[in-house]
């Protein structure tokens, strides 16, 4: 009945006024004891970690010229430019300018998180929940709600703020003073204005609070990723990105409010847009799927292997776009690895390495991290037999003359053929943005080669999923942890010093790390051996144990 | 031939004792109810025959074969409808039907066209936008528009409205009249009275009691209300004769059906002027084999039954 709201009958206006804030204050204190918990866990975390920021840098780099060696590691080094920021106040190297270059901008994150799901779980929570709609029939105006959670994560944002600023400055360190402090928790709080506004436009599009904070989660990743893009490039995209507006204001060393003032105008135009969308629309729906479906289904639908597809089918385009664009965007900065590579300094650290040249050690690094980053996929759809079998919908299919086994080989068929999928995409965006970048047709078919030999890696991820499975299947979320640890390995094994059976137990460690290294068949098939393994184990057991109640 | 046959079917949950030995048999062409509270055991007894929990112990068969060995086989001659329906969110009502059906070996058209229009069921509306009740329509829709020999339904109408209740009772009809088998756990009472030849009521994992209504009632009482000339004395000293409310000339007690006779021929001595005759209902049959819980839970019987 999406239909109904164009015009409002005269006759039901009792008073004469419309009154669409009514319930606005009774709201705003319920969200706030609603969050009375977490939100002081989430502010308070956040403020901790950034306000002991100064004191442990003041230990790490006691003297100007300590600070100022670590200057040059993450002024000259495009890499650490896309981990850190834009490389302000570099030439005097204060702790005030450390916090602004490398903390605010991966902290600003948690901020933008803490935002998005506050706003979706006071307004889309709310409504998918069907409890919206009791509210709502009180005395509650139409934007009360809306108003009430932008309200809430606008104090939030505030009270974060001031209380970064008043930590910092009230240290005492030298250079960490009130002017700068006062601006560097203004920052903070921009970046969870203006993504508490995204979610508020999110909430509206979608009639799923999951999906909600994922879409607005998501432009928190395109946010970083522009704005690292921007800063190793040194391109000005940055521009683009809320966080390199809070960046920008070179809090410390610059002190400059103006970049503030342009996020709070786009702010107030996306909470703005958020209130126009929320007209639009009934409580409950969505701006999307308003429209009918088919009222029946195609052949290939009622096939497993459709079905299987159906429910993955989304999932498989936007992972193949977003690895894409995520490869593209690293193969496209591979000039400024090539032109950071002339350095003197920074060959001998090459011969070091032995042999590769940094840009091919710079790619396979990014390749291994894109493989794990396409593993996420691969293992959220070997998970799906899981999340049908919790939420009862195995139920009704598993009692037609579907077995059990190929039920689950049609999911697993997508985690492991959409998984290399996905990964030879990721490749493409690399190789594609290293041709773009460089004009050297060469690099396409190394990348894409590279990063094809992880599919092995990917599968064996996979198949430890479908193994846990089907033994413990209340232990399915224990996958990840393979996946986690993976991940530590890559990026702080080389800095801690591992043993070489923690390296080991990785199996993204066991691939041949192309284009820096040579290809070798052997650890790809004992991978893929394993993996095989496991998922006749998984299936073995699937075909033992009892689906489980919901 | 019993279309099922369960013996001494035992499942633990950990240290919890789902089913504890219990029997059932469904004869082939009959409407079975299947009645217990939630928890009684029989989503789980349900979940047993289709193959989809192993048994710990006792005996099942369904259709002559082995519901855990068997499954796939025998779930192209089953259809079943889950007690608490839940579809895939972007897919719609009318997709997920085909779905279901395709799945189980196709169903038919004419009667899937049918059914969505007796059930008043929108089939272009994605799973997520549909409630409770129309999320069973679609289940049930799945089931009953696919030609198979047994169909298990368990709780099936618990969020329809009363008019789609009737609908769903006339289909019911059709499938015993076409000779097939229906199981039919459920709560709703009336239901059952309506539908089912012969019922078993399930309790804490065990069957209780399993009939046609017409032998449980026999075991059961009668609750008879008349209006009198004379104000009513002695019958409460009659054997068989419980619960009895006297106002001047107005009395409700039940009997026991073995001594109905004589409670009736002591009643006529003070001049019947109307009288009206309640057979027991399910719900007392029910409360036979549950009093001892409300007992327990501090419920007089006297004044519940």
């Amino acid at each position: 009945m999406s239909t109904t709201t164009a015009t409002r009958p005269a006759a039901t206006r009792v008073s004469g006024r419309t009154r669409p804030l009514a319930g606005t204050g009774t709201l705003l204190r319920f969200n706030l004891r609603q969050d009375r918990i977490r939100l002081p866990l989430w502010i308070g975390g956040i403020a901790l970690v950034q306000i002991s920021g100064p004191s442990s840098y003041e230990g790490i780099y006691p003297g100007a010229a300590e600070r100022q060696e670590q200057a040059t590691v993450v002024g000259d080094n495009p890499a650490m430019k896309a981990l850190t920021g834009p490389g302000h106040g570099l030439d005097d190297y204060t702790y005030g300018a450390m916090m602004t270059n490398e903390y605010l901008g991966f902290m600003v994150i948690a901020v933008a998180l803490m935002s998005v799901f506050m706003v979706v779980r006071h307004t889309r929570t709310e409504e998918e929940t069907g409890r919206a709609e009791l509210v709502r029939a009180g005395v509650v105006g139409r934007y009360a709600q809306l108003t009430a959670a932008v309200l809430a994560a606008a104090l939030a944002n505030l009270v974060l703020g001031l209380l970064i600023a008043a930590g910092m400055a009230g240290q005492g360190i030298e250079s960490i003073d009130w002017t700068g402090s006062l601006l560097f928790g203004a920052a903070y709080a921009a970046v969870g204005l203006f993504f508490a506004g995204v979610a508020a436009v999110t909430a509206q599009i979608t009639e799923h609070a999951r999906a909600a904070s994922g879409m607005a989660g998501a432009l928190i990743g395109v946010a970083y990723a522009i704005r690292a893009a921007g800063d190793m490039a040194d391109s000005g995209l940055s521009w683009l990105s809320p966080i390199g507006w809070a960046q920008a204001t070179a809090a410390y060393v610059d002190d400059n409010w103006w970049p503030l003032g342009l996020a709070a105008m786009v702010t107030a135009a996306l909470v703005a847009t958020a209130f126009a969308l929320s007209d639009r629309r009934d409580i409950g729906a969505g701006l999307r799927d308003g429209r009918g479906g088919a009222a029946t289904a195609t052949p290939f639908l009622g096939t497993p292997a459709g079905f299987a597809w159906r429910l993955h089918r989304a999932s498989v385009v936007w992972w193949g776009i977003a690895v894409f664009a995520f490869g593209f965007m690293y193969g496209s900065v591979i000039q400024v690895i090539e032109d950071y590579a002339d350095n003197d300094v920074v060959q001998q650290m090459i011969e070091q390495i032995g042999g590769a040249s940094i840009t091919e050690s710079w790619l396979s690094m990014i390749i291994s991290i894109l493989a794990i980053v396409c593993t996420i996929f691969a293992v959220i759809a070997a998970l799906r037999p899981r999340r049908e079998e919790t939420s009862g919908r195995a139920e009704p299919v598993l009692a037609t003359a579907l077995s059990r086994t190929r039920w689950v080989a049609t999911h697993l068929g997508i985690a492991l053929g959409g998984g290399a999928v996905v990964l030879l995409l990721s490749g493409l965006g690399l190789g594609l943005g290293a041709v773009a970048a460089t004009g050297d047709a060469g690099y396409l078919g190394q990348v894409v080669g590279a990063t094809l030999g992880y599919a092995p890696a990917l599968w064996l991820t996979t198949a430890l999923a479908v193994a846990v499975f089907g033994l413990v299947p209340r232990a399915a979320g224990l996958s990840w942890a393979l996946l986690v640890y993976a991940m530590l390995i890559v990026y702080l094994g080389g800095l801690l010093d591992l043993p070489g059976w923690m390296f080991n137990l990785s199996p993204y460690t066991h691939i041949p790390a192309m284009p820096a290294d040579s290809f070798t068949a052997l650890p790809l098939v004992i991978l893929t051996a394993i993996a095989a393994a496991l998922i006749a184990i998984g299936l073995a057991g699937f075909r033992r144990r009892d689906l489980e109640a919901t | 031939m019993s279309a099922v046959l369960v013996s001494g079917l035992r499942k633990n949950f950990g240290a919890t004792r789902a089913l504890d030995g219990l029997d059932l048999r469904v004869e082939t062409g009959e409407v079975h109810g299947f009645l217990g509270p939630n928890g009684a055991g029989k989503t789980t007894t349900i979940r047993i025959l289709l193959g989809l929990q192993r048994a710990d112990g006792g005996t099942a068969t369904l259709l002559g074969g082995d519901p855990w060995r068997n499954a796939v086989d025998l779930h192209r001659r089953i259809a079943y409808v889950p007690g608490d329906v839940n579809l895939w969110p972007n897919l719609t009502g009318g997709e997920a039907i085909d779905l279901l059906g395709r799945l189980r070996g196709g169903l038919n058209s004419e009667r899937r066209a049918e059914l969505i229009e007796r059930f008043d069921l929108d089939p272009r509306k994605k799973g997520r936008a549909y409630s409770k009740g129309n999320r069973q329509k679609v289940a049930l829709i799945a089931a009953l528009a696919s030609d198979v020999e047994l169909l298990i339904l368990d709780e099936p109408t618990s969020g329809l409205d009363p008019l789609m209740e009737v609908v769903f009772q006339d289909y019911i009809r059709q499938a015993k009249e076409a000779g097939k088998t229906v199981l039919l756990s459920s709560h709703i009472l009336a239901q059952v009275e309506k539908l089912c030849d012969r019922i078993s009521i399930i309790r804490l994992g065990k069957v209780v009691q399993s009939g046609t209504l017409a032998e449980m009632r026999h075991l059961t009482r009668t609750t008879i209300e008349a209006d009198t000339a004379t104000p009513v004395t002695g019958l409460a000293d009659l054997p068989g004769v419980h619960h009895v409310e006297a106002t001047d000339q107005r009395i409700r007690f039940a009997v026991d059906g073995a001594h109905l006779d004589e409670a009736i021929k002591a009643l006529s001595r003070f001049g019947i002027r109307s009288l009206t005759s309640q057979p027991p209902t399910l719900e007392e049959l029910m409360l036979r084999h549950y009093g001892d819980e409300l007992r327990a839970n501090g419920v007089d019987e006297q004044v519940s039954a």
